[in-house]
C-alpha cells in the first residue's frame, strides 16, 4: 500500500528525523495562508500516489503567498498519471549545499532487508545504479540483530567525508530503520537526504510503501489510506475482496489465480487483443464474488467482451456458474460475454450455463480467441 | 522416482483442525499421502476424523510419530511461527500453504530454517504432488498422472492448467512443484532444477515463471551451467503494467527490473524452450521426450 509523502514524513518525525515542517493543503485559499505563515520561499508538492511528480509539473516553488496561491490553483486537480491531485504539501524551501539518497528495500536474493544509499542523489535511484554502480553502496541487514552502529557510520562516512555529518547520518538511517520495521514497509526512501550550506543534515523527502501483508495486524497503517488516491474501481474490488487492476483494453477479464489471471492476459494479447483487467477472484469463490467481479468490469466503458476462465481446483466451477446466472438476471449484459470453465463439478456448471441460455467452452485458447473477436466486432458496430 | 516426497512420506499438519487445513487432509488421506499426525494447540489428545492423532505441539508430533514433513495451513499472522516451529523440531521438509505471510516475517523465518537444515517451500504456494505416491498441499489429485516430466512454478492454477493439459495430452509428471508467489520463499528455481537433473526418473523439466524479480534469469543461467536435461519455460504476466503488484506479492515490474520480456530472453539465451502459450508446453516437452 501507497501512503502519502506527508504521512511518510509525520512517521518519520516520530522516529525522531529531521524532516523539515509542512502542512497540507486542499485549496488554494488554504495554500497561501499556510505561504504567509512560513514566510519566505515555499514548496507545494502535489499529493499523488505516482513517481515523476517534479516531472509532471506538480511540485514548484514560491516566492511570495500569492504565487503559493496561484500554484496551488494549477496543482489541485491536475492528473499525474491518471490520478487526480487532491491535496498538496507546503513547506519552506530549504537551502541545499548537496544531495544524497538512502533507502531500504526488500532484496528478493539475499533475502534481507537491504540498505541502499548513495551521494548522488535527488535523481532517479534506478539510473545511478545502471550508469555508476560505483556510487551506490548496498548494506543488507542480518534479522537477528538489526542495523548495527558501526554499519549505520560506514553508510555515513560513504555519504560524507566530514565526521559531523557521516555521524548526523547514521543516526538518521538508524532512524528510518526503526521507522521501516515499525510500519511494517517493504520500502522506505529519502531522497533527497540533503546537506545544508550550514552543514546540518536534513531528510528532505518521504517515501513509504506498506507490506499488504502487515495491514491486518497494523490498524495504524490500515487507516492511512486514502481511497480519494486510487482508481475508483480497484476501491470497489478490495472492498470485494478481489484483486483488481485496472488497463486500457477492451476484453474484461474475470479469472481464478493469480498466475492463471496473468497468463489469461497475455493470451488476449497473443490473439491480437487488448486487456481491459486484471482480476483474480480467488481460490474459494462463492457466488457473491462472481456477482461483485461481474458488476466492477461492466462499469468501465470501455469493456466491449467479458471473458471469464476458471480452472476449478478447489474453486468450484458451479459456483462460478450460479454466480454468472444470478448477477446477469439482476443487471442483462449489454455485451458479449465468453465462459470458459473446466474442473470442479464442470458437469453441473454447464447445465446450469446452458439451462439459463449460457454457452460454456471448456477450452482455454478458443475461449480467448472468441472473447477478442467479439470486443473486435463490438468495436466496429 | 521423484523430488522431495515419495512413499516414504510421514506427513504432519499444522492446522489440521481448521477450516482449510481440514477439507486437504481429507483429500491428501484420499490420494494416499501418509498423514502421521496433526497440530493444534489446545486439542492434543483428540484425533482427527478418528484416525490421525492430534498434539499439541510439533515437538510431540514428531516424538510420537517420527513425522518427516509438514504441511502448514494456519492463518497469516501466525505461519512464521509455524514454520519456525517446525524447523526446530527436526522436520526435514515444510510446506506452508498460508498466503499473506508478511514480508519481514520471512525475512526472520528464512535463515532460521535454513540454520535447522530444514527445506522450506513456500508460503503462498499450493504445494506438491508426486503422482500416484504422495500430495503434500493443495495440487488437486485428479489432474496429474505420473511420468517422465519434472514441474516447477511460481503460480498456483497455472500451474494446474498446464499439468492438466499434459496429463490430457498423454505427458505424465514425475513431481509438480509449486514455489509460491511470494518476494521471499523458501525454495527457488534452482533448488527444484538441481532437484530434477539428479532424479533418474525426470527427463525433462518444465518451468512456469512469472514478472518480478530475478529468480528465472539465474534459473536460466542454472540450466546452460548445469543441466544436461531439457527445460522449457514460460512467464506470466507479459502484458502487465509496470509497478503494480499482480495479485502475487512478488508478481511485480520494479523500475525495469523483473519484466516478461528479460526473462524470456535469458530463458532464449540458455537454450532453453520457450512456451509462447500455456499450450505450447504440450508440443515442446513432447519433442524433447522424443529426442531420448
Amino acid at each position: 500500500m501507497n501512503i502519502h509523502e506527508y504521512q511518510a514524513k509525520e512517521i518519520f518525525r516520530r522516529h525522531g528525523m529531521p524532516v523539515p515542517p509542512g502542512e497540507i493543503a486542499t485549496t488554494p485559499q488554504r495554500v497561501e495562508e499556510i505561504a504567509q505563515q512560513y514566510g519566505g520561499t515555499v514548496v507545494v508538492k502535489a499529493q499523488v500516489h505516482a513517481g515523476g511528480r517534479g516531472k509532471a509539473g506538480g511540485v514548484k516553488l514560491a516566492k511570495t503567498p500569492a504565487e503559493a496561491r496561484e500554484l496551488a490553483t494549477k496543482i489541485l486537480g491536475m492528473k499525474i498519471k491518471g490520478l487526480t491531485v487532491h491535496t498538496v504539501l507546503v513547506t519552506p524551501a530549504a537551502e541545499i549545499a548537496t544531495e544524497a539518497y538512502a533507502g531500504i528495500i526488500i532484496d528478493r536474493a539475499s533475502k534481507r532487508a537491504v540498505f541502499m544509499v548513495s551521494p548522488a542523489g535527488g535523481i532517479d535511484i534506478e539510473e545511478v545504479a545502471a550508469k555508476t554502480p560505483e556510487k551506490i553502496m548496498r548494506l543488507p541487514v542480518d534479522p537477528r540483530y538489526g542495523l548495527l552502529p558501526f554499519e549505520a557510520l560506514q553508510m555515513g562516512f560513504f555519504l560524507y567525508r566530514d565526521v559531523k555529518q557521516a555521524r548526523a547520518a547514521a543516526k538518521i538511517l538508524q532512524q528510518l530503520w526503526s521507522a521501516f520495521l515499525a510500519s511494517g514497509a517493504s520500502l522506505a526512501e529519502v531522497n533527497p537526504l540533503v546537506t545544508t550550506p550550514a552543514g546540518e543534515v536534513l531528510a528532505l523527502d518521504a517515501k513509504l510503501v506498506v507490506d499488504d501483508n502487515e495491514l491486518d495486524r497494523r490498524a495504524d497503517m490500515a487507516a492511512l489510506r486514502d481511497e480519494t488516491a486510487e482508481e475508483p474501481s480497484e476501491v470497489s474490488a478490495r472492498n470485494a475482496n478481489l484483486t483488481f487492476i485496472k488497463l486500457d483494453g477492451d476484453v474484461g477479464c474475470v479469472v481464478n489465480g493469480a498466475g492463471l489471471a496473468m497468463a489469461t492476459m497475455d493470451l488476449v494479447k497473443y490473439y491480437g487483443g487488448e486487456p481491459a483487467n486484471f482480476l483474480d477472484i480467488g481460490g474459494s469463490s462463492n457466488p457473491e464474488k462472481v456477482v461483485n467481479a461481474l458488476r466492477i468490469i461492466t462499469s468501465d466503458p470501455n469493456v466491449k467482451a467479458i471473458l471469464f476462465n476458471i480452472f476449478g481446483g478447489i474453486t468450484r466451477t458451479d459456483d462460478v456458474a450460479n454466480g454468472i446466472v444470478t448477477a446477469t438476471k439482476a443487471n442483462p449484459l449489454k455485451v458479449p460475454i465468453v465462459i470458459r470453465l473446466t474442473g470442479t463439478n464442470e458437469e453441473i456448471a454447464v447445465k446450469i450455463l446452458t439451462e439459463n441460455g449460457f454457452s460454456a467452452m471448456t477450452d482455454m485458447d478458443e475461449a480467448v480467441q472468441r472473447a477478442v473477436k467479439l470486443a473486435k466486432g463490438g468495436a466496429t458496430a | 522416482m521423484s523430488i522431495f516426497i515419495d512413499k516414504n512420506t510421514k506427513l504432519l499438519v499444522q492446522g489440521i483442525t481448521g477450516r482449510d487445513g481440514s477439507f486437504h487432509t481429507k483429500q491428501m488421506i484420499e490420494y494416499g499421502t501418509n498423514v502421521v499426525a496433526g497440530v493444534t494447540p489446545g486439542k492434543g489428545g483428540q484425533t482427527f476424523e478418528g484416525t490421525v492423532p492430534i498434539y499439541d505441539t510439533v515437538a510431540d508430533a514428531v516424538k510420537a510419530t517420527g513425522a518427516n514433513t509438514a504441511v502448514i495451513y494456519v492463518p497469516p499472522p501466525f505461519a512464521a511461527d509455524a514454520m519456525m516451529e517446525a524447523a526446530e523440531a527436526g522436520i526435514a521438509l515444510v510446506v506452508c500453504i498460508t498466503e499473506g505471510v508478511p514480508v519481514l516475517d520471512m525475512t526472520r523465518v528464512y535463515p532460521f530454517v535454513k540454520e535447522k537444515g530444514a527445506r522450506l517451500i513456500g508460503p503462498n504456494c499450493p504445494g506438491l504432488i508426486t503422482p500416484g505416491a504422495s500430495k503434500v498441499g493443495i495440487i488437486p489429485g485428479r489432474i496429474c498422472a505420473a511420468g517422465p516430466v519434472g514441474v516447477v512454478s511460481r503460480s498456483g492454477t497455472l500451474t494446474y492448467e498446464i499439468v492438466y493439459q499434459l496429463t490430457r495430452a498423454g505427458i505424465g509428471q514425475t513431481t509438480c512443484v509449486g514455489i509460491g508467489g511470494d518476494p521471499i520463499n523458501g525454495t527457488n528455481f534452482i533448488d527444484c532444477l538441481a532437484a530434477y537433473e539428479k532424479d533418474p526418473a525426470t527427463k525433462a523439466v518444465a518451468l512456469m515463471g512469472e514478472i518480478g524479480g530475478t529468480d528465472e534469469q539465474e534459473a536460466a543461467r542454472f540450466v546452460k551451467e548445469h543441466m544436461t536435461k531439457p527445460v522449457v519455460g514460460f512467464i506470466a504476466g507479459q502484458t502487465a503494467p509496470p509497478g503494480r503488484r499482480m495479485g502475487h506479492a512478488g508478481a511485480i515490474i520494479s523500475g525495469s527490473a523483473g519484466t516478461a520480456a528479460e526473462k524470456l530472453e535469458a530463458f532464449r539465451a540458455a537454450g532453453m524452450g520457450v512456451a509462447q502459450r500455456p499450450i505450447d508446453f504440450v508440443s515442446l516437452i513432447r519433442e524433447r521426450l522424443a529426442k531420448q
